[in-house]
């Protein structure tokens, strides 16, 4: 095991129950997730899921072959080590005073936020960015009073034209090519 | 061609080679039941309770390699099987489980006899599909069996509302499936290959584990070639009994809790184990941080998270068993290895873990030898889970492949008169005895019904001894002679088999054994014997829970210090 937070990808099968079998996984063989975000895909019927796991306390490579495991898990990479892109959102509703206000909004313009909504006694900010920075964000905030906090979760994916479903000299990728591209014949098997 | 829902089911199943289905009718499964005499290629066997249907699906698919199939209907019929699926998904038994629903309208609404069984199984199927429409049907079925027959075989669940019964759809069925994702891998990574064939052509004193995907992938003769040729003895799993012939010279016997010590001391001996088709389970390994201690790795499986789960490997290959074996053996050298096979004779000489004490007591291990003796070591046996099932291991040289069925990884009691049943309805023409327990027996007797009212030929040992008799043992062993709950009353099983209108013999001395037993296989039809074994009999070898693989207690720890260990 290692302390680091790892990241994995996953394309799965957009279909009733696949979060559920998922996330079903993760609890029985008690792994340790930090996040988990699922949305769609570049390819219809398909979506992406994030996950981040914490390498201290959990069998990373477990995770990432129990999961694969999931009939419509079509793919899973740990992308921790590749030259990624990773982001999160967070809507946070902080007090806010007309005494207060300015100094809000200062900040929320130094970590390049959103203000959504303005009420007499109260502002939504949207800050993106990687862990540090939303975390940052939310610990100045404080300071005046966090009311609520909604997270999505790491989303992630590499740099570059390669990604999970394609591989050199490929054009775009295509669901009836996924089968094809998720097969992992060339890697020699892991332990 | 437009056919019924009920209709396809039927169809799909007779294309996948579905002979037999052992079921329960109910509500939700009215219409299917409604259509099987349309069907008289599928031979249903009416259980008695639902976690018979699944036990006997399991024993058949074990018995033949073909994907067992189960009815039940909704609710209670459903959650019945659970054990029984959870029991072949631990064991990676082929199955196909078919549930009834309640109609879509009904769903989510809590309706009569509706329970969630797919949100159930997620966590002990392979796969298992909740049927929405007719038109899906066909091709679920051919993934279904698809799924349970090919990488790790396990279990997959279908779940059909009763109006999809019903529903009219055009039925063609799929000569091939696409599973994005699901490409089981079957030849072993040839550079992995060749490090393993290394690995074992240097190797002093090599051991190879053999487990149940020896079995399901019939790789016996690919095994033998390997342990020949490489003169490598042979351990096996409890499930990996008769995966190599129990009196060939190699043969160790079994690892483990209950294994043979000299197994078990050869294993902490050893600098290579070549593991193949097993999962180094908690009772194969006994304390796995102490396990094999002195050896390297090569770990071959089917399954990719097995490799790295519970020990370290060298050289892992994912890959079919009797595949890779066979593409190993090109590459392994013949050796003699003397003086590695004296050392094992020598433990073999100092650890006979499989003598009889003599006693004019009637012990249970006699009655396994003496079935062993009567059959001719010809018969498959199907144990139930406990010390009867030690025993079984232990005492009965299994010869045949595939003659020794059990279930290892759930544990489930009950499993042996319904798996039984399976067995018999898989390989009619062969001797099939049931070995069980007076607790376990108890669990799901009332299928001795289904076995008169399908006139099958099972012969029963029941290793009555008045107790739960593992836990009693752990009792005595680790709870201070404490019997709590353990000590049972039974019934009068000759009564009771009588009841149910099969021939039956009590057996309280040891010279009535033989005797019986000649009877039982002299009697048409099945029978039962109630041995009256000696009550507080142990099981041993024994290994401690907690302690290592070597460090045994041979017998009761009052006569005898463990040995081995470091």
């Amino acid at each position: 095991m290692t302390t680091m937070k790892h990241t994995l990808t996953m394309l799965v099968q957009d279909k009733p129950g696949l979060l559920n079998r998922v996330t079903s996984m993760i609890r029985r063989r008690n792994f340790n997730i930090d996040s988990i975000a699922v949305g769609a895909s570049a390819v219809e019927g398909f979506s992406r899921m994030v996950l981040v796991v914490d390498g201290a306390t959990t069998a990373v490579e477990q995770v990432r072959k129990q999961l694969d495991k999931i009939i419509g898990v079509v793919k899973i990479t740990d992308i921790t080590d590749s030259d990624v892109v990773a982001r999160e959102l967070a809507l946070v509703k902080v007090e806010a005073s007309p005494e207060t206000r300015s100094e809000i909004i200062q900040l929320t313009n130094i970590f390049r936020g959103n203000m959504l909504d303005v009420t007499p006694d109260s502002i939504i900010i949207e800050v993106t960015g990687d862990e540090d920075k939303v975390n940052a964000m939310i610990e100045l905030l404080k300071g005046f009073g966090v009311i609520e906090v909604a997270r999505t979760g790491r989303v992630a994916m590499t740099r570059g034209v390669l990604g999970p479903l394609k591989k050199p000299g490929q054009e775009k990728p295509k669901a009836k090519r996924i089968k094809k591209a998720a097969s992992r014949k060339e890697e020699p098997p892991v332990s | 061609m437009k056919l019924k829902g009920a209709q396809i089911l039927c169809e799909s199943l007779i294309r996948e080679g579905v002979e037999v289905i052992f079921g329960f009718p109910g509500g939700a499964v009215l219409p299917l039941y409604d259509t099987l005499p349309q069907y008289p290629k599928l031979r249903h066997i009416l259980v008695r309770h639902e976690q018979g249907a699944a036990h006997a699906a399991d024993g058949y698919a074990r018995a033949t390699g073909k994907a067992g199939v189960c009815f039940a209907t909704s609710g209670p019929g459903a959650t019945n099987l659970v054990t029984g699926i959870a029991n072949a998904h631990l064991d990676s038994v082929p199955m196909v489980a078919v549930t009834g629903q309640v109609a879509r309208p009904f769903i989510g609404k809590d309706a009569f006899q509706e329970i969630d069984i797919t949100g159930i199984t997620v966590p002990i199927t392979k796969h298992n599909y909740l049927v929405t429409k007719a038109d899906d049907l066909a091709a679920i079925v051919k993934e279904a069996f698809y799924l349970a027959q090919t990488g790790r075989p396990g279990p997959v669940l279908i779940d059909i509302p009763k109006d999809v019964f019903d529903e009219q759809a055009n039925f063609t069925y799929p000569t091939r499936v696409d599973i994005p994702g699901y490409e089981p891998r079957i030849e072993g990574h040839p550079l992995q290959i060749k490090k393993a064939a290394k690995l074992i052509n240097e190797a002093k004193w090599p051991v190879i584990l053999t487990g149940r995907g020896v079995i399901i992938s019939r790789a016996y003769a690919e095994l033998k070639e390997l342990a020949e040729k490489a003169q490598i003895p042979v351990i096996h799993t409890l499930l990996g009994i008769s995966s190599f012939p129990g009196s060939h010279v190699l043969s160790l016997g079994m690892l483990g809790m209950h294994g043979a010590a000299c197994a078990n001391l050869a294993i902490d001996e050893a600098d290579l184990i070549i593991a193949i088709g097993m999962r180094f389970d908690d009772r194969a390994t006994a304390n796995v941080s102490r396990f094999a201690t002195r050896a390297q790795i090569i770990h071959i499986d089917i399954d990719p998270a097995e490799i790295g789960k519970n020990v370290k490997t060298v050289v892992p290959i994912v890959g079919d068993a009797r595949t890779v074996l066979s593409a190993l053996n090109k590459h392994v050298e013949a050796r003699s290895r003397v003086e590695w096979i004296r050392r094992i004779e020598e433990l073999r000489r100092l650890h006979p873990s499989t003598q009889i004490r003599e006693t004019d007591e009637l012990l249970p291990q006699y009655v396994i030898r003496q079935i062993f003796e009567v059959t001719e070591g010809k018969a498959t046996i199907v144990t139930g889970v406990g010390q009867n099932q030690m025993w079984a291991a232990q005492y009965y040289c299994y010869d045949r492949p595939n003659s020794f069925i059990s279930s290892g990884g759930l544990g489930t009691m009950g499993f042996e008169l319904p798996a039984a049943i399976g067995v018999k309805v898989g390989r009619p023409d062969e001797t099939v005895w049931m070995v069980a327990g007076d607790g376990g027996f108890q669990m799901t007797v009332q299928e001795l019904a289904t076995m008169v009212q399908e006139n099958l030929a099972v012969k029963m040992a029941i290793m009555n001894n008045g107790y739960l008799g593992m836990v009693r043992q752990w009792q005595q062993l680790f709870y201070g002679r404490r019997y709590v709950a353990t000590p049972l009353l039974g019934p009068d099983f000759v009564k009771l088999a009588d009841a149910y209108g099969i021939p039956a013999v009590r057996v309280v001395s040891k010279t009535e054994v033989i005797p019986a037993i000649r009877r039982a296989m002299d009697t048409p039809g099945p029978f039962l014997i109630d041995f009256r074994i000696e009550p507080e009999e142990n099981v041993y070898p024994m290994v401690a829970p907690g302690a290592a693989i070597a460090e045994i207690m041979e017998a009761p720890p009052c006569e005898q210090a463990p040995l081995g260990g470091k």
